[in-house]
């Protein structure tokens, strides 16, 4: 091994391979190309799940919306088509009952699935908004950006059953001055008065928000609208490591035992899964990421075999002067480490030049696709695979120099000086 | 110095076997500057190489100052090889990309001596041989008796108990022949030991012992007068 750190070993080798410029440089390219494809593919694949990452960052992943329909069977002495109706106790029900629940809240809203908007008024200007009853704990399902000096519906809210809201970025510009404050400011909700307490950032965390809506909280809702124990819905986040689809089928047949419906009975609940779609496109994203590693390799393994290749053929150039270098004292060993280190520091070179411009590559595409509206944020390539990919190479180099440097010792020094 | 006892050696050729060497006996002491002869085909350059363990013999004896050489494997006969023996080849054989210093400083890299080192002494040689002034100079600038010069610098540079040279003016004109023998007998005074294999009887009139080979054996070993090249050039 210490020949490795051995100034002169390296003089030798430079030597031989600055003698044939174009052969080195050609060598090279063949590897520096692999890597190349290798690194721009993998950091494409990481940047595009990345992109799907970010696009469901505002949400958590395993979010499950549930709503009740009508029966479609007749069941415990009910007949077919009862309109079903889900009350705020239910949800105590489901959280006890299916323990990956993490998060669990009804919602109530005005205006959002058909029927009225609700009349937002201040002063001269007024709007119809759809107005939605949250329970704090909203936030910890999808995130809430709210504005600075605002908050979100907070738990004294509800306790209280205060006449708080939080509007949307569009209903503040609807209702507001451009330079007010609408922080503490009041606004009429179907003629009550309600206090503005934030103004939140129109994100899509769920699958029918708005831009221009108003939060208020769930007691407030109910006391405003009069709905009982009624919900329209459920929000409801599964424990990270759940399995999202059977949690879906325990909710729903949770909901058929307590409202008495038929066990069998496909749509009397219906329930939006984004964890089942967020797997779907991270499987996708996963399959890319895999297809890109194993096309790298093998562009990588047809460049080191190039340089193989190419070894062999300079190994034949060479066999004159490497008999010289036997009848001078060159063991076989020194030989085959002089061709084998010449193969592996050609591969090591490309292997580092392919991931700078790989990378170089990948920080321009990300540049580019920086404003437009496509799923591709900050693509990486982890390190640990770009020393796996050298890894590789360094073997690979080894191993396809090995044929070369065996055959440059299975030459007879006295029939390398021979031939002319 | 050089000890050989009933040496044979036969090339196979198909199914034919080439009887090459046919009990060859002979012996070298130190200080010695022999003349190897014979026609082409005579086993003469064969009887260099394995003197050089460039190739093996199939029978008999070969000691090398006290050391008997038989068995070698590779690295053990790149070992001697580099030690014991020092190679001037008719073609040179000089690395053509390398200069012609560090050509002569090729057998001390073998011998894992320092770089710096390794380049005074090489250039100690080539100051010898009168080509100080041409060390950074590749092989392909320097004229044919340059370039013999250079190798025999480089046979030099590792101090061998023996020199070989194999038709080492095969490519000179005579005038340079000359030259370069009048070199190798400058070398010879300061009790260096020589073969030279050669079919020119100038040449080997230049030696102090001739060993005439024909058909694989010795056929006359002879002392001679040595013919100063000075004298000629």
């Amino acid at each position: 091994m210490q020949f490795l750190f051995d100034k002169n070993t390296w003089q030798e080798i430079f030597g031989s391979i600055g003698k044939n410029k174009t052969r080195t440089i050609i060598t090279v390219i063949g590897v520096l190309w692999g890597i190349f494809i290798y690194i721009v593919l993998a950091g494409a694949s990481k940047g595009l799940d990345n992109g799907f990452e970010r696009n469901f960052e505002t949400v958590a992943k395993n979010s499950i919306w549930a709503w009740s329909q009508s029966t479609s069977m007749p069941y415990a002495g009910y007949k077919t088509g009862r309109r079903l109706r889900i009350k705020v106790g239910d949800a105590i029900t489901l959280k006890n009952r299916v323990p990956e629940i993490q998060y669990i809240a009804p919602v109530n809203t005005k205006g959002v699935f058909g029927g009225e908007a609700a009349q937002g008024v201040r002063g001269l200007k007024s709007n119809s908004y759809p107005v939605y009853g949250y329970f704090p704990v909203i936030a910890k399902m999808a995130t809430q950006k709210i504005y600075d000096n605002g908050r979100f519906i907070n738990d004294e809210d509800e306790e209280q059953a205060r006449k708080v809201c939080v509007i949307g970025e569009r209903t503040q510009q609807e209702l507001f001055e451009k330079d007010e404050d609408p922080i503490g400011g009041y606004i009429r909700i179907d003629g009550i008065y309600f206090q503005v307490v934030g103004v939140h950032k129109f994100t899509q965390t769920t699958p029918f928000g708005t831009d221009g809506d108003i939060y208020i909280p769930f007691a407030t809702f109910k006391k405003l609208y009069n709905t009982g124990d009624n919900a329209q819905y459920f929000t409801i986040a599964a424990y990270d490591d759940a399995d999202v689809v059977q949690v879906e089928k325990d909710i729903k047949s949770v909901l058929k035992s307590i409202h008495r419906v038929h066990p069998d009975d496909e749509r009397a609940f219906g329930a939006f899964n984004l964890g089942e779609v967020f797997n779907k496109i991270m499987g996708f994203a996963n399959g890319l990421t895999f297809v890109s590693l194993i096309v790298g390799l093998a562009t990588i393994l047809a460049g080191v075999i190039g340089i193989g290749n190419i070894l062999l053929i300079s190994v034949k150039e060479r066999t004159k002067e490497l008999g010289i270098r036997r009848a001078l004292g060159a063991t076989p060993r020194e030989v085959r480490s002089l061709i084998i280190l010449e193969s592996v520091f050609l591969t090591m070179i490309a292997g580092i030049i392919g991931i700078i411009m790989g990378a170089g590559i990948l920080n321009l595409i990300n540049n580019m696709t920086q404003d437009i509206d496509f799923p591709y944020t900050n693509p990486t390539v982890p390190i640990p695979l770009v020393i796996g990919a050298l890894l590789v190479m360094v073997v690979l180099g080894t191993l396809i120099g090995l044929i070369p440097a065996q055959r440059a010792v299975s030459i007879k020094p006295i029939d390398a000086l021979r031939e002319e | 110095m050089i000890e050989i006892k009933d040496l044979h050696k036969s090339y196979k050729m198909g199914s034919n076997s080439l009887h090459v060497l046919k009990g060859i006996n002979f012996s070298c002491k130190e200080g010695e500057l022999v003349a190897i002869m014979g026609s082409s085909g005579s086993g003469k350059s064969t009887l260099l190489n394995i003197l050089g363990m460039l190739d093996e013999a199939d029978e008999g004896e070969y000691i090398l100052d006290g050391i008997p050489i038989k068995n070698l494997n590779e690295t053990k006969a790149a070992n001697y090889r580099n030690k014991f023996l020092g190679f001037i080849f008719q073609s040179f054989n000089l690395i053509n990309y390398k200069t012609a210093l560090e050509n002569v400083a090729l057998p001390l890299y073998y011998q894992k001596m320092p770089r710096k080192q390794r380049q005074e002494k090489a250039l100690k040689y080539l100051e010898q041989v009168g080509l100080k002034e041409w060390s950074h100079h590749l092989p392909s600038e320097l004229s044919g008796g340059q370039k013999q010069r250079v190798a025999i610098a480089r046979a030099m540079v590792a101090e061998p108990k023996v020199l070989l040279a194999d038709e080492l003016t095969g490519a000179l004109d005579s005038t340079t022949s000359y030259e370069v023998m009048d070199l190798i007998q400058k070398i010879n005074d300061q009790g260096n030991t020589i073969l030279v294999v050669t079919h020119e009887p100038d040449i080997a009139q230049m030696c102090k012992r001739i060993i005439h080979l024909k058909d694989g054996v010795i056929v006359k070993d002879e002392k001679v007068k040595q013919v100063r090249a000075t004298a000629n050039v």
